[in-house]
Protein backbone atom coordinates (compact mmCIF):
# COMPACT_ATOMS: atom_id res chain seq x y z
CA UNK A 1 0.00 0.00 0.00
CA UNK A 2 2.77 2.47 1.22
CA UNK A 3 4.77 1.15 -1.12
CA UNK A 4 2.55 1.64 -3.93
CA UNK A 5 1.74 5.20 -3.06
CA UNK A 6 5.11 6.16 -2.88
CA UNK A 7 5.92 4.58 -6.48
CA UNK A 8 3.07 6.45 -8.02
CA UNK A 9 4.09 9.79 -6.24
CA UNK A 10 7.80 9.29 -7.43
CA UNK A 11 7.22 8.85 -10.65
CA UNK A 12 4.06 11.02 -12.26
CA UNK A 13 6.33 12.40 -15.04
CA UNK A 14 7.61 9.58 -16.35
CA UNK A 15 6.23 6.86 -19.01
CA UNK A 16 5.17 3.52 -16.97
CA UNK A 17 7.67 1.57 -17.57
CA UNK A 18 7.68 -2.53 -16.83
CA UNK A 19 10.46 -3.34 -14.80
CA UNK A 20 10.77 -7.38 -13.51
CA UNK A 21 12.31 -7.33 -10.84
CA UNK A 22 15.09 -9.09 -9.38
CA UNK A 23 13.82 -12.02 -7.32
CA UNK A 24 16.55 -10.05 -4.61
CA UNK A 25 15.50 -7.56 -4.78
CA UNK A 26 11.64 -8.50 -4.03
CA UNK A 27 12.19 -11.11 -1.65
CA UNK A 28 14.05 -7.72 0.24
CA UNK A 29 11.20 -5.70 -0.26
CA UNK A 30 8.76 -8.32 1.02
CA UNK A 31 10.90 -8.51 4.10
CA UNK A 32 10.83 -4.82 4.82
CA UNK A 33 7.22 -4.86 4.25
CA UNK A 34 6.46 -7.46 6.71
CA UNK A 35 8.57 -5.53 9.12
CA UNK A 36 6.66 -2.54 8.66
CA UNK A 37 3.54 -3.75 9.22
CA UNK A 38 4.74 -5.84 12.60
CA UNK A 39 6.05 -2.47 13.36
CA UNK A 40 2.77 -0.78 12.35
CA UNK A 41 1.25 -3.31 14.90
CA UNK A 42 3.03 -2.54 17.92
CA UNK A 43 3.96 1.07 16.79
CA UNK A 44 0.78 2.33 19.11
CA UNK A 45 2.97 1.12 22.13
CA UNK A 46 5.89 2.86 21.68
CA UNK A 47 4.66 6.22 20.25
CA UNK A 48 4.53 9.23 22.55
CA UNK A 49 1.31 9.33 24.34
CA UNK A 50 -0.30 12.76 23.37
CA UNK A 51 1.06 13.26 20.14
CA UNK A 52 -0.28 16.88 19.78
CA UNK A 53 0.91 17.99 22.75
CA UNK A 54 4.37 16.36 22.35
CA UNK A 55 4.54 18.25 19.20
CA UNK A 56 3.46 21.27 20.50
CA UNK A 57 5.97 21.03 23.23
CA UNK A 58 9.25 20.25 21.27
CA UNK A 59 10.33 24.02 20.90
CA UNK A 60 14.23 24.19 20.17
CA UNK A 61 16.37 27.22 20.13
CA UNK A 62 18.05 27.74 16.81
CA UNK A 63 21.15 26.75 16.52
CA UNK A 64 23.69 27.20 13.75
CA UNK B 1 46.73 15.83 -7.30
CA UNK B 2 43.97 16.44 -4.50
CA UNK B 3 45.52 15.97 -1.15
CA UNK B 4 43.61 13.44 1.20
CA UNK B 5 40.13 14.28 2.01
CA UNK B 6 40.06 14.23 5.60
CA UNK B 7 36.98 14.94 6.76
CA UNK B 8 34.35 14.96 10.32
CA UNK B 9 30.82 15.67 11.20
CA UNK B 10 29.69 18.10 13.75
CA UNK B 11 26.31 17.47 14.70
CA UNK B 12 23.42 19.62 16.89
CA UNK B 13 21.29 17.37 19.02
CA UNK B 14 17.70 18.58 19.48
CA UNK B 15 17.26 18.76 23.53
CA UNK B 16 13.93 18.36 25.16
CA UNK B 17 14.22 18.66 29.11
CA UNK B 18 10.82 17.77 30.87
CA UNK B 19 9.22 17.95 34.46
CA UNK B 20 9.25 20.37 37.19
CA UNK B 21 12.29 22.76 36.77
CA UNK B 22 13.00 25.38 34.36
CA UNK B 23 13.53 23.97 30.85
CA UNK B 24 16.64 25.98 30.21
CA UNK B 25 18.44 24.22 27.45
CA UNK B 26 22.06 25.30 27.93
CA UNK B 27 21.99 23.99 31.54
CA UNK B 28 20.39 20.73 30.04
CA UNK B 29 22.97 20.15 27.80
CA UNK B 30 25.70 21.16 30.42
CA UNK B 31 23.93 18.46 33.05
CA UNK B 32 23.95 15.97 30.24
CA UNK B 33 27.63 16.56 29.16
CA UNK B 34 28.75 16.47 32.48
CA UNK B 35 26.84 13.45 32.92
CA UNK B 36 28.63 11.83 30.58
CA UNK B 37 31.78 12.91 31.49
CA UNK B 38 31.40 12.09 35.48
CA UNK B 39 29.89 8.70 34.69
CA UNK B 40 33.04 7.60 32.65
CA UNK B 41 35.42 8.98 35.08
CA UNK B 42 33.56 6.78 37.98
CA UNK B 43 34.30 3.83 35.40
CA UNK B 44 37.10 1.93 36.63
CA UNK B 45 38.62 1.09 33.13
CA UNK B 46 41.67 3.12 32.38
CA UNK B 47 42.24 2.71 28.86
CA UNK B 48 38.81 3.87 27.87
CA UNK B 49 38.96 6.80 30.55
CA UNK B 50 37.55 9.96 29.55
CA UNK B 51 39.09 13.14 31.02
CA UNK B 52 38.00 16.01 32.23
CA UNK B 53 40.02 18.14 29.92
CA UNK B 54 38.82 21.10 29.08
CA UNK B 55 38.68 22.94 25.09
CA UNK B 56 41.42 25.24 24.31
CA UNK B 57 40.29 28.25 22.15
CA UNK B 58 43.72 29.74 21.22
CA UNK B 59 43.16 29.17 17.57
CA UNK B 60 39.38 29.83 17.11
CA UNK B 61 38.52 32.14 14.70
CA UNK B 62 34.65 31.54 13.23
CA UNK B 63 34.65 35.14 12.01
CA UNK B 64 37.33 35.08 9.25
CA UNK B 65 35.96 34.85 5.63
CA UNK B 66 37.65 32.29 2.81
CA UNK B 67 36.95 35.12 0.85
CA UNK B 68 39.61 37.38 2.12
CA UNK B 69 37.68 40.04 3.40
CA UNK B 70 36.92 41.10 6.55
CA UNK B 71 33.04 42.18 7.54
CA UNK B 72 32.06 45.20 8.18
CA UNK B 73 29.04 46.19 10.64
CA UNK B 74 28.64 42.72 11.83
CA UNK B 75 30.03 40.73 14.61
CA UNK B 76 31.77 37.44 13.68
CA UNK B 77 29.26 34.67 14.80
CA UNK B 78 29.20 33.76 18.45
CA UNK B 79 31.22 31.25 20.52
CA UNK B 80 30.15 30.65 23.62
CA UNK B 81 33.67 29.81 25.07
CA UNK B 82 32.38 29.50 28.70
CA UNK B 83 30.41 26.79 28.51
CA UNK B 84 31.02 23.12 28.80
CA UNK B 85 33.25 21.79 26.50
CA UNK B 86 35.03 18.20 26.84
CA UNK B 87 37.30 16.37 24.63
CA UNK B 88 36.76 12.69 24.54
CA UNK B 89 39.66 9.57 24.66
CA UNK B 90 38.09 9.05 21.17
CA UNK B 91 39.82 12.32 19.80
CA UNK B 92 36.19 13.32 19.73
CA UNK B 93 34.82 17.11 21.01
CA UNK B 94 31.56 16.81 23.18
CA UNK B 95 30.34 20.04 24.20
CA UNK B 96 27.60 22.97 24.43
CA UNK B 97 27.16 24.97 21.27
CA UNK B 98 24.13 27.30 20.95
CA UNK B 99 21.53 25.47 23.32
CA UNK B 100 22.01 22.11 21.80
CA UNK B 101 24.38 19.04 22.92
CA UNK B 102 26.99 18.95 20.33
CA UNK B 103 29.67 16.02 19.58
CA UNK B 104 32.42 16.86 16.81
CA UNK B 105 34.01 13.16 15.48
CA UNK B 106 37.51 13.09 15.36
CA UNK B 107 39.37 13.36 11.98
CA UNK B 108 38.33 10.47 9.67
CA UNK B 109 40.76 9.92 7.18
CA UNK B 110 37.81 8.07 4.80
CA UNK B 111 34.20 8.20 4.85
CA UNK B 112 33.42 5.00 6.41
CA UNK B 113 35.50 6.12 8.94
CA UNK B 114 33.00 9.20 9.47
CA UNK B 115 30.26 6.63 9.47
CA UNK B 116 31.64 5.11 12.59
CA UNK B 117 32.93 7.68 14.69
CA UNK B 118 29.04 9.57 13.71
CA UNK B 119 27.31 6.30 15.13
CA UNK B 120 29.37 6.38 17.86
CA UNK B 121 28.13 9.75 18.77
CA UNK B 122 24.62 9.01 18.53
CA UNK B 123 25.56 6.34 21.28
CA UNK B 124 27.18 8.82 23.55
CA UNK B 125 24.57 10.71 23.26
CA UNK B 126 22.17 7.64 24.46
CA UNK B 127 24.60 7.01 27.54
CA UNK B 128 24.85 10.89 28.56
CA UNK B 129 20.85 10.33 28.63
CA UNK B 130 20.95 7.59 30.85
CA UNK B 131 23.87 9.14 33.30
CA UNK B 132 22.05 12.47 33.37
CA UNK B 133 18.82 9.70 34.45
CA UNK B 134 20.62 8.98 37.26
CA UNK B 135 21.45 12.53 38.73
CA UNK B 136 18.45 14.65 37.48
CA UNK B 137 15.71 15.11 40.10
CA UNK B 138 13.00 12.58 40.11
CA UNK B 139 10.07 13.53 37.27
CA UNK B 140 12.62 15.69 35.48
CA UNK B 141 13.97 13.90 31.90
CA UNK B 142 16.30 14.66 29.51
CA UNK B 143 15.34 13.55 25.78
CA UNK B 144 17.97 14.36 22.91
CA UNK B 145 16.72 13.88 19.20
CA UNK B 146 19.68 14.02 16.18
CA UNK B 147 17.37 15.91 13.90
CA UNK B 148 17.71 19.77 12.60
CA UNK B 149 14.04 21.16 13.01
CA UNK B 150 11.35 21.62 15.49
CA UNK B 151 8.97 21.93 12.85
CA UNK B 152 8.09 25.56 14.35
CA UNK B 153 11.12 27.52 12.45
CA UNK B 154 13.82 26.95 14.23
CA UNK B 155 16.81 24.91 13.29
CA UNK B 156 20.22 23.48 14.44
CA UNK B 157 22.79 21.85 12.38
CA UNK B 158 24.73 19.17 11.13
CA UNK B 159 27.88 20.17 9.46
CA UNK B 160 30.69 18.69 7.52
CA UNK B 161 34.12 19.57 7.11
CA UNK B 162 36.58 18.21 4.61
CA UNK B 163 39.82 19.47 4.06
CA UNK B 164 41.15 20.94 1.49
CA UNK B 165 44.57 22.52 -0.44
CA UNK B 166 44.53 26.03 -0.06
CA UNK B 167 46.07 26.66 -3.03
CA UNK B 168 42.69 26.04 -4.73
CA UNK B 169 40.67 29.44 -5.18
CA UNK B 170 37.44 29.65 -3.27
CA UNK B 171 35.67 31.04 -6.13
CA UNK B 172 36.18 27.88 -7.55
CA UNK B 173 35.01 25.81 -4.75
CA UNK B 174 31.42 27.81 -4.75
CA UNK B 175 31.29 27.56 -8.37
CA UNK B 176 31.29 23.83 -8.58
CA UNK B 177 30.19 22.64 -5.17
CA UNK B 178 27.07 24.33 -5.29
CA UNK B 179 24.95 22.91 -7.61
CA UNK B 180 26.03 19.40 -5.79
CA UNK B 181 24.70 20.96 -2.45
CA UNK B 182 21.18 21.85 -3.79
CA UNK B 183 21.00 18.48 -5.39
CA UNK B 184 22.65 16.08 -2.67
CA UNK B 185 19.37 15.86 -0.51
CA UNK B 186 17.65 13.25 -3.10
CA UNK B 187 19.68 10.95 -1.00
CA UNK B 188 21.11 12.58 1.71
CA UNK B 189 17.96 14.12 2.95
CA UNK B 190 16.63 13.01 6.37
CA UNK B 191 13.26 13.64 5.34
CA UNK B 192 10.45 16.06 7.20
CA UNK B 193 6.87 16.46 7.79
CA UNK B 194 5.91 19.86 6.67
CA UNK B 195 7.21 22.82 5.75
CA UNK B 196 9.12 25.84 7.31
CA UNK B 197 10.26 27.95 4.65
CA UNK B 198 7.92 31.67 4.82
CA UNK B 199 6.02 30.87 1.56
CA UNK B 200 5.89 28.31 -0.23
CA UNK B 201 4.22 29.71 -3.47
CA UNK B 202 1.02 27.92 -3.19
CA UNK B 203 2.72 24.35 -3.25
CA UNK B 204 1.53 21.84 -0.68
CA UNK B 205 4.10 20.82 0.89
CA UNK B 206 3.00 17.62 3.27
CA UNK B 207 6.21 15.72 3.26
CA UNK B 208 9.71 17.08 1.85
CA UNK B 209 13.26 15.60 1.32
CA UNK B 210 14.80 17.19 3.31
CA UNK B 211 14.79 18.95 7.32
CA UNK B 212 16.80 21.72 6.34
CA UNK B 213 16.45 22.83 2.92
CA UNK B 214 13.98 25.57 4.00
CA UNK B 215 16.25 27.75 6.06
CA UNK B 216 18.69 28.50 3.13
CA UNK B 217 18.20 32.06 2.36
CA UNK B 218 21.85 33.34 1.00
CA UNK B 219 24.25 31.30 -2.23
CA UNK B 220 27.99 31.97 -0.32
CA UNK B 221 28.08 33.51 3.18
CA UNK B 222 29.73 33.78 6.40
CA UNK B 223 26.63 33.43 8.45
CA UNK B 224 25.50 30.17 10.39
CA UNK B 225 22.61 30.88 12.33
CA UNK B 226 20.89 33.11 10.38
CA UNK B 227 20.59 33.88 6.63
CA UNK B 228 22.02 30.62 5.95
CA UNK B 229 24.04 30.12 3.08
CA UNK B 230 24.49 27.45 1.35
CA UNK B 231 28.27 27.67 0.77
CA UNK B 232 29.73 28.94 3.72
CA UNK B 233 33.31 30.85 4.22
CA UNK B 234 34.40 30.39 7.54
CA UNK B 235 37.69 30.40 6.95
CA UNK B 236 39.09 28.24 10.17
CA UNK B 237 41.39 25.82 8.78
CA UNK B 238 42.64 23.61 12.29
CA UNK B 239 45.84 22.80 10.40
CA UNK B 240 48.33 24.84 8.67
CA UNK B 241 46.88 27.89 6.92
CA UNK B 242 49.50 28.47 4.27
CA UNK B 243 48.86 24.97 3.32
CA UNK B 244 45.04 23.92 4.09
CA UNK B 245 41.41 25.20 4.19
CA UNK B 246 38.82 23.34 5.96
CA UNK B 247 35.13 23.38 3.92
CA UNK B 248 32.98 24.13 6.36
CA UNK B 249 29.40 22.20 4.81
CA UNK B 250 26.78 23.31 7.00
CA UNK B 251 23.77 22.47 4.69
CA UNK B 252 23.38 18.98 5.24
CA UNK B 253 21.01 17.23 7.52
CA UNK B 254 22.11 14.71 10.52
CA UNK B 255 21.51 11.22 8.89
CA UNK B 256 20.85 8.27 11.31
CA UNK B 257 20.69 5.91 7.94
CA UNK B 258 24.45 4.42 7.61
CA UNK B 259 24.35 4.18 3.73
CA UNK B 260 23.07 8.26 4.00
CA UNK B 261 26.10 9.65 5.46
CA UNK B 262 28.35 7.20 4.01
CA UNK B 263 27.16 8.72 0.06
CA UNK B 264 26.61 11.96 1.47
CA UNK B 265 30.25 12.84 2.77
CA UNK B 266 31.75 10.03 -0.13
CA UNK B 267 29.46 12.07 -3.04
CA UNK B 268 30.90 14.73 -1.50
CA UNK B 269 34.72 14.33 -1.07
CA UNK B 270 34.99 13.20 -4.62
CA UNK B 271 33.37 16.28 -5.57
CA UNK B 272 35.98 18.69 -4.09
CA UNK B 273 38.47 16.59 -4.91
CA UNK B 274 37.92 16.74 -8.70
CA UNK B 275 37.47 20.77 -8.01
CA UNK B 276 40.72 20.84 -6.85
CA UNK B 277 42.16 19.02 -9.76
CA UNK B 278 40.35 21.31 -11.53
CA UNK B 279 38.32 17.85 -13.39
CA UNK B 280 35.41 19.86 -14.63
CA UNK B 281 37.31 21.84 -16.68
CA UNK B 282 34.66 24.24 -18.90
CA UNK B 283 32.08 22.24 -17.67
CA UNK B 284 30.11 24.13 -15.91
CA UNK B 285 26.74 22.61 -13.91
CA UNK B 286 25.86 25.51 -12.28
CA UNK B 287 22.34 26.46 -11.59
CA UNK B 288 20.72 29.92 -12.62
CA UNK B 289 18.90 30.38 -8.94
CA UNK B 290 20.35 27.81 -6.23
CA UNK B 291 18.22 28.94 -3.11
CA UNK B 292 15.09 28.40 -5.23
CA UNK B 293 16.54 25.22 -6.51
CA UNK B 294 17.14 24.07 -2.85
CA UNK B 295 13.75 24.26 -1.90
CA UNK B 296 12.12 22.95 -5.19
CA UNK B 297 14.75 19.60 -5.01
CA UNK B 298 13.45 19.25 -1.20
CA UNK B 299 9.27 19.59 -1.76
CA UNK B 300 9.40 17.64 -5.09
CA UNK B 301 8.98 13.99 -3.96
CA UNK B 302 8.98 12.93 -7.54
CA UNK B 303 12.27 13.79 -8.21
CA UNK B 304 10.96 15.29 -11.45
CA UNK B 305 11.34 18.87 -10.94
CA UNK B 306 13.18 20.88 -14.01
CA UNK B 307 15.98 22.78 -12.44
CA UNK B 308 17.37 26.21 -14.29
CA UNK B 309 20.87 25.80 -15.48
CA UNK B 310 23.21 29.24 -15.39
CA UNK B 311 24.04 28.15 -19.13
CA UNK B 312 20.40 27.98 -20.30
CA UNK B 313 18.54 24.39 -20.53
CA UNK B 314 16.82 22.64 -17.29
CA UNK B 315 18.19 19.37 -15.09
CA UNK B 316 16.56 17.38 -12.70
CA UNK B 317 18.46 16.69 -9.49
CA UNK B 318 18.69 13.24 -10.53
CA UNK B 319 20.12 14.25 -13.60
CA UNK B 320 23.02 16.43 -11.80
CA UNK B 321 23.99 13.67 -9.54
CA UNK B 322 24.04 11.24 -12.61
CA UNK B 323 26.27 14.33 -14.26
CA UNK B 324 28.48 14.31 -11.06
CA UNK B 325 28.70 10.83 -11.03
CA UNK B 326 29.62 10.45 -14.50
CA UNK B 327 32.70 12.85 -13.88
CA UNK B 328 33.59 11.32 -10.46
CA UNK B 329 33.59 7.75 -12.35
CA UNK B 330 36.25 8.96 -15.02
CA UNK B 331 37.76 10.85 -12.45
CA UNK B 332 38.80 7.41 -10.53
CA UNK B 333 39.86 5.58 -13.77
CA UNK B 334 42.33 8.65 -14.24
CA UNK B 335 43.29 9.45 -10.68
CA UNK B 336 43.04 6.40 -8.67
CA UNK B 337 40.45 7.14 -5.53
CA UNK B 338 44.08 7.65 -2.65
CA UNK B 339 42.12 11.19 -1.67
CA UNK B 340 39.51 9.17 -0.16
CA UNK B 341 41.79 7.94 2.53
CA UNK B 342 41.57 4.30 0.63
CA UNK B 343 41.35 3.04 -2.78
CA UNK B 344 38.68 0.60 -1.45
CA UNK B 345 36.43 2.94 0.32
CA UNK B 346 37.01 4.90 -3.07
CA UNK B 347 34.95 2.11 -5.17
CA UNK B 348 32.84 1.54 -2.89
CA UNK B 349 31.89 5.28 -2.62
CA UNK B 350 31.12 4.98 -5.89
CA UNK B 351 29.72 1.31 -6.49
CA UNK B 352 26.71 2.95 -3.36
CA UNK B 353 26.31 6.09 -5.20
CA UNK B 354 25.67 4.74 -8.11
CA UNK B 355 23.41 2.38 -6.44
CA UNK B 356 21.15 5.04 -4.86
CA UNK B 357 20.89 6.89 -7.96
CA UNK B 358 19.50 3.68 -9.79
CA UNK B 359 17.09 3.37 -7.19
CA UNK B 360 16.06 6.71 -7.17
CA UNK B 361 15.42 6.42 -11.20
CA UNK B 362 13.48 3.35 -10.52
CA UNK B 363 11.98 2.93 -7.57
CA UNK B 364 12.99 5.30 -4.84
CA UNK B 365 10.65 2.78 -2.30
CA UNK B 366 13.31 0.27 -3.05
CA UNK B 367 16.23 2.38 -0.70
CA UNK B 368 13.81 2.30 2.13
CA UNK B 369 16.56 0.18 3.97
CA UNK B 370 19.48 2.91 2.51
CA UNK B 371 18.20 6.43 3.27
CA UNK B 372 16.50 8.12 5.74
CA UNK B 373 13.61 10.38 3.51
CA UNK B 374 12.36 7.26 1.95
CA UNK B 375 12.66 4.95 5.29
CA UNK B 376 10.30 8.10 7.55
CA UNK B 377 8.08 8.09 4.19
CA UNK B 378 7.66 4.47 4.26
CA UNK B 379 6.57 4.21 7.54
CA UNK B 380 4.72 8.02 7.95
CA UNK B 381 2.54 6.81 5.03
CA UNK B 382 1.92 3.09 6.30
CA UNK B 383 1.13 4.57 9.31
CA UNK B 384 -1.35 7.18 7.38
CA UNK B 385 -3.37 5.03 5.59
CA UNK B 386 -3.72 2.29 8.27
CA UNK B 387 -5.58 5.08 10.21
CA UNK B 388 -6.75 7.15 7.57
CA UNK B 389 -4.92 10.34 8.60
CA UNK B 390 -4.50 13.60 7.25
CA UNK B 391 -0.60 14.71 6.57
CA UNK B 392 -1.62 17.43 9.15
CA UNK B 393 -2.30 15.08 12.04
CA UNK B 394 -0.14 15.63 14.95
CA UNK B 395 0.47 11.63 15.24
CA UNK B 396 2.83 12.16 12.10
CA UNK B 397 4.53 14.96 13.10
CA UNK B 398 5.16 13.28 16.55
CA UNK B 399 6.66 10.29 14.34
CA UNK B 400 8.14 12.74 12.52
CA UNK B 401 10.73 13.62 16.01
CA UNK B 402 10.56 10.10 17.24
CA UNK B 403 12.49 8.98 14.38
CA UNK B 404 14.97 10.59 15.55
CA UNK B 405 14.71 9.80 19.31
CA UNK B 406 18.10 8.25 20.28
CA UNK B 407 16.98 6.00 22.60
CA UNK B 408 17.19 2.82 21.28
CA UNK B 409 14.04 1.62 22.95
CA UNK B 410 12.15 5.31 21.63
CA UNK B 411 13.56 5.60 18.63
CA UNK B 412 11.32 4.41 15.61
CA UNK B 413 14.63 4.46 12.90
CA UNK B 414 16.03 2.00 15.35
CA UNK B 415 12.79 -0.73 14.90
CA UNK B 416 13.44 -0.17 11.04
CA UNK B 417 16.22 -2.68 9.96
CA UNK B 418 18.34 -0.45 7.79
CA UNK B 419 21.99 -1.47 6.44
CA UNK B 420 24.62 -1.34 8.60
CA UNK B 421 27.81 -0.56 6.44
CA UNK B 422 29.65 -1.19 10.58
CA UNK B 423 29.11 -3.36 13.19
CA UNK B 424 27.87 -2.64 16.47
CA UNK B 425 31.24 -3.62 18.04
CA UNK B 426 33.00 -1.29 16.05
CA UNK B 427 30.91 1.15 16.98
CA UNK B 428 30.93 0.77 20.82
CA UNK B 429 34.54 0.64 20.33
CA UNK B 430 34.63 3.67 18.49
CA UNK B 431 33.33 5.94 21.82
CA UNK B 432 36.41 5.57 23.41
CA UNK B 433 38.86 4.74 21.18
CA UNK B 434 40.13 7.00 18.19
CA UNK B 435 40.56 6.62 14.72
CA UNK B 436 44.13 4.86 13.92
CA UNK B 437 44.64 7.31 10.73
CA UNK B 438 44.83 10.49 11.68
CA UNK B 439 46.06 13.41 14.17
CA UNK B 440 43.17 12.37 16.33
CA UNK B 441 44.98 8.65 17.47
CA UNK B 442 47.77 10.90 18.93
CA UNK B 443 44.78 13.45 20.86
CA UNK B 444 43.17 10.29 21.48
CA UNK B 445 45.98 8.25 23.18
CA UNK B 446 47.36 11.01 25.31
CA UNK B 447 43.98 11.63 26.96
CA UNK B 448 43.49 7.56 27.63
CA UNK B 449 47.20 7.95 28.89
CA UNK B 450 47.87 10.41 30.44
CA UNK B 451 44.51 13.01 31.57
CA UNK B 452 45.80 14.55 34.28
CA UNK B 453 48.74 15.72 32.62
CA UNK B 454 46.56 17.61 29.77
CA UNK B 455 45.67 20.99 30.96
CA UNK B 456 43.93 21.66 27.56
CA UNK B 457 43.46 20.45 23.86
CA UNK B 458 41.84 21.72 20.81
CA UNK B 459 41.68 20.60 17.09
CA UNK B 460 45.58 21.23 16.36
CA UNK B 461 47.47 20.89 19.67
CA UNK B 462 47.83 19.63 23.36
CA UNK B 463 48.69 21.54 25.93
CA UNK B 464 50.75 19.92 28.62
CA UNK B 465 51.09 20.59 32.42
CA UNK B 466 53.22 18.78 34.14
CA UNK B 467 53.56 21.04 37.39
CA UNK B 468 56.66 23.42 37.96
CA UNK B 469 57.19 24.09 34.65
CA UNK B 470 55.45 26.72 32.61
CA UNK B 471 52.67 24.72 30.17
CA UNK B 472 53.95 23.03 27.02
CA UNK B 473 52.27 22.90 23.99
CA UNK B 474 52.17 20.39 21.25
CA UNK B 475 50.98 21.68 18.14
CA UNK B 476 49.13 19.13 15.42
CA UNK B 477 49.49 21.49 12.38
CA UNK B 478 48.87 18.37 10.18
CA UNK B 479 46.39 16.22 10.05
CA UNK B 480 47.52 13.28 8.64
CA UNK B 481 50.62 13.26 11.63
CA UNK B 482 50.32 11.55 14.69
CA UNK B 483 48.97 8.70 13.30
CA UNK B 484 49.22 5.08 14.58
CA UNK B 485 51.79 4.12 12.28
CA UNK B 486 53.51 7.23 13.23
CA UNK B 487 53.49 7.70 16.83
CA UNK B 488 52.54 4.21 18.56
CA UNK B 489 55.78 3.05 18.92
CA UNK B 490 57.18 6.19 20.25
CA UNK B 491 53.78 6.44 22.75
CA UNK B 492 54.76 2.59 23.96
CA UNK B 493 57.83 3.44 24.73
CA UNK B 494 57.62 6.90 26.52
CA UNK B 495 55.85 5.80 30.14
CA UNK B 496 54.87 9.39 31.26
CA UNK B 497 53.99 12.62 29.14
CA UNK B 498 57.33 14.13 30.65
CA UNK B 499 59.22 11.41 28.76
CA UNK B 500 57.25 12.00 25.56
CA UNK B 501 57.58 15.33 25.67
CA UNK B 502 61.30 14.96 25.50
CA UNK B 503 61.39 12.66 23.50
CA UNK B 504 59.18 14.99 20.70
CA UNK B 505 61.61 17.60 21.79
CA UNK B 506 59.62 19.91 22.37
Amino acid sequence: MAERELKKKSAPARDTEVVEETPQASEKGEKLKAELDDLLDEIDEVLEDNAEEFVRNYVQKGGQ
Amino acid sequence: MAIPKVCGIETEYGIQLSGPGDANPIAASSILINAYVSHLGRQDRPPGRASRVGWDFEDESPGRDARGFAREGAMPPEVETHLVNAVLTNGARFYVDHAHPEYSTPECSTPLEVVRWDKAGERTLAASMAAAGDILPPGQRIVVYKNNSDHKGNSYGCHENYLMDRAVPFSRISQHVMAHFVTRQIYAGAGKVGCEAPSTGGVAVPYQLSQRADFFEEEVGLETTLKRPIVNTRDEPHADPQRYRRLHVIVGDANLAEVATFVKVGATALVLAMIEDDWFGERDLSLATPVRAIRQVSWDLSLAQPLELAAGGTITALGLQWELFGLARKYAEDRGLSCLGSEEVGREVLRRWEAVLAGLESDPSSLAGQLDWVAKYQLLSAYRERHGLNWSDHRLAAMDLQYHDVRPERSLFARLSTERLVSEDEVLEAMTEPPRSTRAYFRGRCLQRWAASVAAANWDSIVFDLGGDPLRRVPMMEPLRGTASHVDTLLNRCESPAELLEQLGS
